[in-house]
């Protein structure tokens, strides 16, 4: 982690690109998704012929607000794009669709979770004020190869939401929390899919550094195109380290544009204030300005899910979760879903069904799916419920079964591990299985005087009298054995103290 | 009678093919013997493909004979505008920019013309990218004046004037973004109307100024113009700028006798050519005659309208042809070198000289720091000239001046003088700038030349428009006047 001298604070800003999940493009009725041949995704409206014209995809402008419920936005009753001129041959038309104006989403925030001094334990939470976010058009990519150049447009047009936020960031920590959380508010509402790999969410990151207490912020930079969290996190070191040295060395901080090598974990400028773009903002005559109706936002609302923290408070404080399966839980929705789902089919224990579902079944998952970190490296990867073979009930069934003394805990993860991989219900396997414990009191009664009449076992009886409680494990092995290992162990615990009163 | 085929009206065409008295297959085997014969002189076109003609004339009749024909422009040729897209065919706007480029799709209107049974006729010469008034800035040819070889058809759609003058085709396409379909109307002696703005789908016209451009309808008469309004006008989802099925509600014609014509003060003073000023308040005095109520209106800020449209649309325009890069379609240098420098000597090489003074004038005035005291208080003039013009419109029923100020020139005469030229549209401009449907009516001729009067009505006012064509062009001979070439 990085560190920062005591008598500086750095002060963060994100832009943080997220490519939604829509069908099709976000001007252009030509659908999009990874891993086409190139330009295979392409149509005379993407590729700018002449005489094509966009038209805005209802559903990329309702993902965007359905964005703005999600954080607490106002959605404000229009928005409108704007064109931003500038040439680069990935540019189908040698200008971007944006929104400079009145963008689709104004204000909400984001909070966030920092981490705690273990995992055990929860960190400080802040909220991250969002600025606005804007919804605009993605640009094809440029490749050079040989002595050419070559372009792929099947990204170009694809939609783009830009999530700006005020500058309240204070450390690389906050910045790497404040992605998680966005993630999992994007993805858990359906927004986008952030697939870092995929290039489904990429981040500009300003950062400037002041004397703590300072009121006035020091000059920024911004580095580009970041295309992971950990990125966002090393620039942020790096770029801390950099400007407090420079300002240390009494050299002023230009503000510039920056890239981020991340093979090297350096940063390297790109160009200064000097060479700025003059994009030549103007509103895009062929798109008028869009109402946003008020029946459209309402329907949207509904689609809101439960914030991932108030999810995460109500496991902990209703539902009396530990904080560490709460907080694994509530990261995934469909996850959180599910368990939710087992707990309604049997509300009497909650933990039991977070502490299999959050530890047993994500084990198996993943280790069913082989799968591997797909949007950010640290965190666990997202596990495909759809093809788990055990449904919510069933799970509650075999809890219910271990809190009724049907089956000990530890019978338990046997019956889960059968239950995995052959689907069927707890009771079934324990009855195939014959793994029902023996609860029934007038037999193990009987077996109890049985032992402790046997002269082998007096020393033990003796100890246990004299105060050693442990030896009255001594005791229980001979029980089980004569049980099949199927009697009950708490009633034997309670029969034999009884007997040994 | 084949010989004079070229010579009807598109309605009597139409009545002819449906009663059998013709097939499509003659009329354009008659028109393309015309063309061989007219074309190399006055240069409308840029390119025929006979075959395709004739093939689509035979598609034509067939479907006729099976009893499926499409409607009153069944059999009948289109000539269509190089800005205009139409499927297999080549799309340059009559530039080096996009010489090479023939067009993988229909634009709207190629898609309505074929629905109603029309044969798309070839493509018309204009200024390159629809800039200028003469057609002189065409990279491809020269268009001349059917009435006098030795004058400009007017601009930029000068290709479909001179082709329906010259009895080439009955009816075309043009655009329009300042008055380029009016002003060569009238230097033509043909009629041209551009529709409200949102009336006819831009889908596949390639945008000059985007808030300005509307495709429209032109021909020898007001009866036929009204007949091709007609086809070319329907909702379109692929421009966000067209009406929907429920905004287009036309306004009726009702009884053109009635009309309350509003004549701008100072219209037909300084800068109008006497005998232009006297051929329109012929037409004045006509429709008085008719029992039109005729007063005089005030549009204070008309003066405004040219600085506001060199504005405005040059900076639309320089937005709108960054895509011409070489990079994807169109002329690429052959310069070898960067990307970067690929673009740069593409454009170049591609664009004429007109289209290089406009792009660099839009892209200076949405420049930073100078964006606010042009561009942005262009917009601001735009709003108050629609406003008076709307106000204007709400106590009369149109209004009514020369179309343009004097007759067509000598080609190569304002070459020079851009601002000169600039002139042309005074007229014509302030429509486009508000939005509004307005037509070019011939009107008589000055000395050899024709003249032709402009009416501007009220946003989807065309049928009023229209009724007060039809009632001049009923009562005098300019409509099908041809001259002799």
């Amino acid at each position: 982690m990085s560190n920062v001298p005591s008598d500086w604070e750095v002060v963060i800003g994100l832009e943080v690109h997220v490519q939604l999940h829509t069908r099709a493009k976000v001007f252009a009725s030509s659908p999009w998704g990874f891993g086409q041949e190139p330009n295979e995704q392409v149509d005379p409206v993407v590729l700018g012929l002449p005489g094509t014209l966009p038209v805005v995809n209802r559903e990329a402008v309702e993902k965007s607000i359905l964005f703005g419920l999600v954080v607490g936005a106002s959605v404000p009753e229009r928005c409108a794009w704007d064109r931003k001129n500038y040439f680069y041959p990935d540019n189908p038309k040698n200008y971007q669709l944006t929104q400079k104006d009145f963008p689709v989403v104004v204000g909400g925030q984001v909070e966030i979770e920092l981490p705690g001094a273990s995992r055990n334990v929860m960190g400080e939470h802040k909220f991250i004020r969002i600025h606005h976010a804007h919804l605009e058009e993605d640009v094809g990519k440029l490749s050079h190869a040989g002595s050419g150049s070559l372009v792929d447009y099947n990204r170009a047009g694809v939609p783009l939401l830009e999530i700006v936020t005020e500058p309240d960031l204070r450390s690389a920590a906050e910045a790497e929390a404040f992605l998680r959380s966005l993630v999992a508010m994007l993805t858990q509402a359906g927004v986008a899919d952030c697939d870092m790999e995929k290039g489904q969410l990429r981040c500009d990151c300003n950062v400037s550094v002041r004397r703590r207490g300072a009121e006035k912020l020091g000059t920024r930079t911004e580095t580009k195109n970041l295309n992971s969290i950990s990125s966002v996190r090393d620039t942020v070191i790096y770029e801390t380290a950099r400007q407090i040295r420079e300002l240390e060395a009494g050299r002023a901080i230009t503000q510039e544009t920056r890239g981020w090598n991340a093979e090297l974990a350096r940063g390297y400028v790109l160009r200064d204030k000097e060479d700025a773009h003059d994009y030549r903002y103007f509103p895009d005559p062929d798109i008028p300005t869009l109402r946003l109706s008020r029946e459209t936002v309402a329907r949207l609302a509904k689609q809101v899910p439960e914030n991932l923290y108030d999810r995460q408070r109500r496991y902990v404080e209703k539902l009396g979760l530990p904080y560490t399966a709460a907080s694994v839980l509530v990261n995934d929705r469909a996850l959180a879903e599910w368990f939710e789902a087992a707990v309604a089919a049997h509300p009497a224990n909650p933990s039991g069904i977070a502490n299999l579902v959050a530890n047993d079944l994500l084990r198996d998952l993943a280790a069913s799916a082989g799968a591997a970190g797909a949007f950010d490296e640290a965190a666990p990867a997202p596990v495909s419920l759809a093809s788990c073979p055990i449904k919510p009930a069933q799970l509650a069934g075999l809890v219910k079964l271990t809190d009724d003394g049907v089956i000990s805990k530890q019978q338990a993860k046997e019956v889960f591990a059968e239950m995995f991989k052959t689907g069927q219900d707890a009771a079934a396997i324990v009855d195939a299985k014959g793994l029902r414990q023996n609860s029934d009191t007038g037999e193990l009664e009987k077996i109890v005087q049985e032992v402790i009449a046997d002269p082998a076992v007096a020393k033990s009886i003796a100890e246990y009298r004299a105060g050693n409680e442990k030896a009255i494990n001594a005791l229980k092995g001979p029980i089980m054995k004569r049980t099949q290992g199927k009697a009950n162990p708490g009633l034997i615990d309670q029969l034999l103290r009884k007997a040994l009163g | 009678m084949a010989d004079a085929l070229h010579t009807l009206a598109a309605a009597e065409l139409g009545r002819r093919l449906a009663a059998g008295a013709l097939t499509s297959r003659a009329l354009c085997g008659a028109l393309l013997a015309r063309y061989q014969a007219v074309n190399d002189k006055v240069g409308a076109f840029t390119h025929l493909d006979q075959a395709d003609v004739l093939a689509q004339a035979d598609a034509s009749d067939a479907r006729r004979q099976a009893g499926q024909g499409r409607g009153p422009l069944e059999g009948i040729p289109v000539a269509i505008k190089d800005n205009i897209a139409v499927k297999g065919q080549p799309l340059t706007c009559s530039s080096k920019m996009l010489a090479p480029l023939v067009s993988p799709y229909d634009s709207h209107v190629a898609e309505r013309l074929r629905a109603a049974g029309a044969i798309l006729y070839g493509r018309l010469n204009m200024d390159e990218f629809a800039m200028g008034s003469s057609t002189e800035n065409s990279a491809i040819r020269k268009t001349l004046n059917p009435w006098d070889l030795a004058r400009i058809p007017g601009g930029s759609s000068g290709g479909s004037a001179a082709a329906l003058a010259s009895g080439l085709v009955p009816l075309a396409l043009g655009s329009d973004t300042g008055g380029s379909i009016r002003q060569p109307a009238s230097h033509c002696g043909v009629v041209g109307l551009k529709p409200t703005y949102g009336l006819i789908s831009r889908f596949g016209l390639v945008a000059f100024a985007s808030s300005l451009d509307q495709i429209g309808p032109m021909a020898r008469s007001v009866e036929d113009c009204e007949l091709l309004l007609n086809a070319l006008a329907s909702a379109d989802a692929r421009d966000m700028t067209c009406f929907g099925p429920s905004d287009r509600t036309l306004t009726p014609g009702g009884d053109a006798q009635k009309l309350r014509i509003g004549i701008p003060k100072g219209f037909l003073g300084k800068g109008v050519a006497p005998e232009v000023a006297a051929a329109v308040k012929a037409a004045v005095e006509f429709y008085r005659a008719q029992g039109c109520a005729i007063s005089e209106v005030e549009l204070p800020s008309a003066d405004l309208a040219v600085p506001t449209y060199y504005v405005v649309a040059t900076a639309e325009a320089s937005s709108n042809l960054g895509r011409y890069d070489g990079v994807r379609y169109g002329h690429r240098s052959a310069t070898a070198g960067t990307p970067f420098e690929m673009m740069t000597a593409s454009r170049s090489e591609g664009f004429g000289p007109e289209v290089k003074r406009r792009i660099l004038l839009g892209t200076f005035v949405l420049s930073a720091g100078y964006a606010d005291a042009y561009y942005v208080r262009a917009l601001r003039a735009r709003a108050k000239i629609r406003a008076e013009y709307l106000a204007a419109l709400a106590g009369v029923d149109v209004l009514l001046t020369p179309t343009v100020p004097t007759p067509a020139f000598k080609v190569g005469e304002k070459a020079s003088d851009p601002l000169q030229l600039y002139l042309e549209d005074i007229f014509t401009i302030p429509a486009n700038l508000a939005g509004l449907p307005a037509i070019s009516v011939p009107c008589g001729k000055s000395g050899h030349l024709p003249v032709g009067f402009h009416l501007v009505g009220a946003p989807l006012s065309e049928a009023k428009l229209l009724a007060a064509g039809r009632l001049f062009e009923t009562a005098h001979g300019y409509a099908h006047q041809q001259p002799a070439l």
